[in-house]
């Protein structure tokens, strides 16, 4: 039961809501206009970045907030400048080393002023501003089986603000990619240079997909940094590789694809790992062995998934298979 | 027959000029490491007419279409559309200026539907900038004329039964029909084809040929590319013949035909081409 209930509860996690925003983010990169991004990571990590420091160094919060989204549009002019003219790989290649660049340069010693080097930013240096604008009381409540903090930190507070930006950035995605700017990019997915011939600036539209995915991906990772902290080696590789899973689990091209493949998948991993953990013994499996069981069994369940369900959970096969 | 009034005085010599020219070209070279592809010394297309380009296998038609409407840059020459250079603008803003093309491997948007395909190949429509997507009554109405636009040219293409289903479900014959009645989307003063009747069926390909007679009448210039001399000698006002990379002839279809370079060429290239009853 208290399995059923942890899974429960890791459905609607602020990280569930941060992964479910990066993915809607990741949805106009790649189900949208067909553009590889392999390092949302970055934006998430820039974004997290942007809105600690600023806050910490003073700035009001939606100063910070639009710094977070300054950086995650200078990081995607930077990245698609010299990229989107040439094939998609090249982007793919050149985002997955820059976001390692960003976590890097964010973990090294130089910058320890700045970024904190690998220890990161606490909590306390950036949730205030959010968590002052809380509403609730700052105690812990209980709502049947589940039992938050009011305001702070991983709270109902966060909770509430997380999954009404996936609201928004849900909505937001079903208007554009129900308008004729949304056509033109699913154009360019499936032919870019029949849709140049239709006289699309077509170099112009994969920007603006671009660094529309990645500002939606930096905010996620502030309501990530919001629900733990911003630590650089959190926003690594794997978690990009998360962000994919979860849009193709979800259905790439599909408005709930994302939020449905993030609640699926954190749900699934804290299924697995409790069942791992009850019914596997100690002797087989040690306990320190779980957390990259289950993610193990994530990189099959992607494998599997691309093979036999390219087109996720909600896809439509006729519209996107996995052609990249 | 043709009518070819207008070209009547011009001589039938390649490279030769044209009362009124829409599209000009002049010196374009493009090489492909060793091998050029194309060596235009001079050509020009004369406005409202409908001008075939044939030639052999590999002659260079396909490449020199892609260079005129800057899907290729040429190492060397120029051109003009419309008055306008050609020579380094980027191919959207040739099609914008005025000039839409086909593809010989056919580029429909397979994923989506055919009234999408069609929507797509509009232009002035508002909604497709980033910030005006965001308020449908600002698209919406132009969006209804464009759905009529589309319904008009899906009838007359035999496509409207199939409007809601995915491109990629069509055959190919179907799919060619598509590409060209979704670049007349556009309202274009100049279509570029390339073979755009290859792999369309007999009955289809009459209506193809009235479709591109219509073009002409409703006062656009049609350059084509087109291997089956029948279709040629049907509705071309004018002829050009393509033979390694160089313009070797140009005329009448029946003045080409009978041309000694060009049945070298193809004689040269294959025996057993079908150049017409004149042959
Ligand atoms: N991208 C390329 N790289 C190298 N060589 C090329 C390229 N494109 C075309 N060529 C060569 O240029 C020549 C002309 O090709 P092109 O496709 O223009 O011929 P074509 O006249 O359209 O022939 P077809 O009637 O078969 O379509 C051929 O010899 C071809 O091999
Ligand atoms: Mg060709």
């Amino acid at each position: 039961m208290d399995i059923l209930i942890n899974a429960l509860e890791q459905m609607f996690t602020p990280a569930t809501a941060a992964f479910a925003i990066a993915a809607i983010g990741l949805n106009f990169h790649f189900g949208l206009t067909g553009l590889l991004n392999m390092g949302q990571a970055g934006f998430m990590l820039l974004g997290m970045y942007g809105y600690a420091i600023s806050v910490r160094e003073g700035l009001p919060m939606w100063a910070a907030i639009l710094v977070a989204m300054g950086a995650a549009i200078l990081f995607g002019l930077l990245l698609g400048w010299p990229t989107l003219k040439l094939r998609g790989d090249y982007l793919a290649i050149v985002t997955i080393a820059a976001a390692e660049i960003v976590r890097y340069v964010g973990r090294s010693n130089t910058l320890v002023e700045v970024t904190g080097g690998s220890l990161g930013i606490k909590g306390k240096d950036y949730k205030g501003p959010l968590e002052d604008l809380s509403p609730f009381p700052d105690e812990r409540i209980t709502v049947g089986p589940f039992t938050y903090h009011g305001s702070a930190s991983d709270s109902w507070w966060l909770r509430v603000v997380a999954w009404v930006l996936v609201a928004l950035f849900l909505l937001l995605f079903w208007r554009l990619s129900n308008s004729p700017w949304g056509r033109v990019l699913k154009g360019i997915r499936e032919d870019e240079d029949a849709v140049r011939s239709l006289g699309k600036n077509v170099y112009w539209y994969k920007m603006q997909a671009l660094i529309i995915g990645g500002v939606i991906g930096a905010l996620g990772g502030v309501i990530w940094a919001h629900g733990s902290a911003v630590v650089a080696d959190a926003m690594g590789r794997p978690t990009t590789f998360w962000v994919w899973t979860i849009l193709l689990l979800g259905g790439a091209a599909t408005v709930m694809g994302p939020v449905v493949g993030s609640v699926v998948f954190w749900a699934a991993l804290s299924l697995i790992r409790a069942v791992a953990k009850a019914f596997i013994p100690e002797s087989i499996l040690p306990s320190t062995a779980i957390e990259p069981f289950g993610l193990m069994l994530v990189g099959i369940a992607l494998i599997l998934l691309v093979v036999f369900r390219p087109q996720g959970i909600l896809g439509n096969k006729k519209e996107l298979a996995f052609h990249a | 027959m043709p009518d070819t009034t207008v070209l009547d005085g011009v001589a039938h010599e390649p490279g030769v000029a044209k009362p009124d020219p829409i599209l000009i070209a002049d010196g374009v070279v493009r090489r492909f490491g060793g091998l050029t592809a194309v060596n235009v010394g001079h050509f020009e297309v004369q406005r409202n007419t409908i001008t075939a380009l044939i030639g052999p296998n590999g002659a260079g038609k396909s490449t020199f279409f892609n260079l005129l409407t800057s899907f290729d840059t040429a190492q060397e020459g120029s051109g003009t559309f419309d008055g306008k250079p050609l020579r380094k603008v980027s191919p959207h803003k040739v099609a914008r200026s005025g000039m839409v093309r086909t593809f010989q491997l056919t580029k429909a948007l397979e994923g989506m539907s055919v009234m999408e395909n069609m929507r797509l190949g509009a232009q002035d429509q508002p909604g497709e900038s980033l910030l005006t997507a965001f308020v449908p009554p600002l698209w919406k109405s132009r969006e209804r004329e464009i759905t009529e636009q589309a319904h008009d040219l899906l009838h007359r293409f035999k496509l409207y039964e199939k409007r809601d289903d995915s491109a990629g479900s069509l055959s190919g014959g179907q799919r060619k029909l598509l590409e060209m009645a979704r670049a007349l989307m556009s309202k274009p003063t100049m279509v570029m084809l390339d073979e755009p009747m290859a792999g369309v069926n007999p009955a289809l390909t009459e209506s193809l040929l009235e479709h591109i007679i219509e073009l002409k009448d409703e006062g656009m210039t049609v350059l084509f590319v087109e291997h089956d001399m029948h279709m040629v000698r049907r509705i071309s006002d004018w002829v050009a013949v393509m033979a390694q990379g160089e313009l070797i002839a140009e005329g009448p279809a029946s003045t080409v035909m009978q041309n000694a370079a060009v049945q070298d060429a193809y004689l040269g290239a294959h025996h057993d081409t079908d150049l017409g009853e004149d042959l």
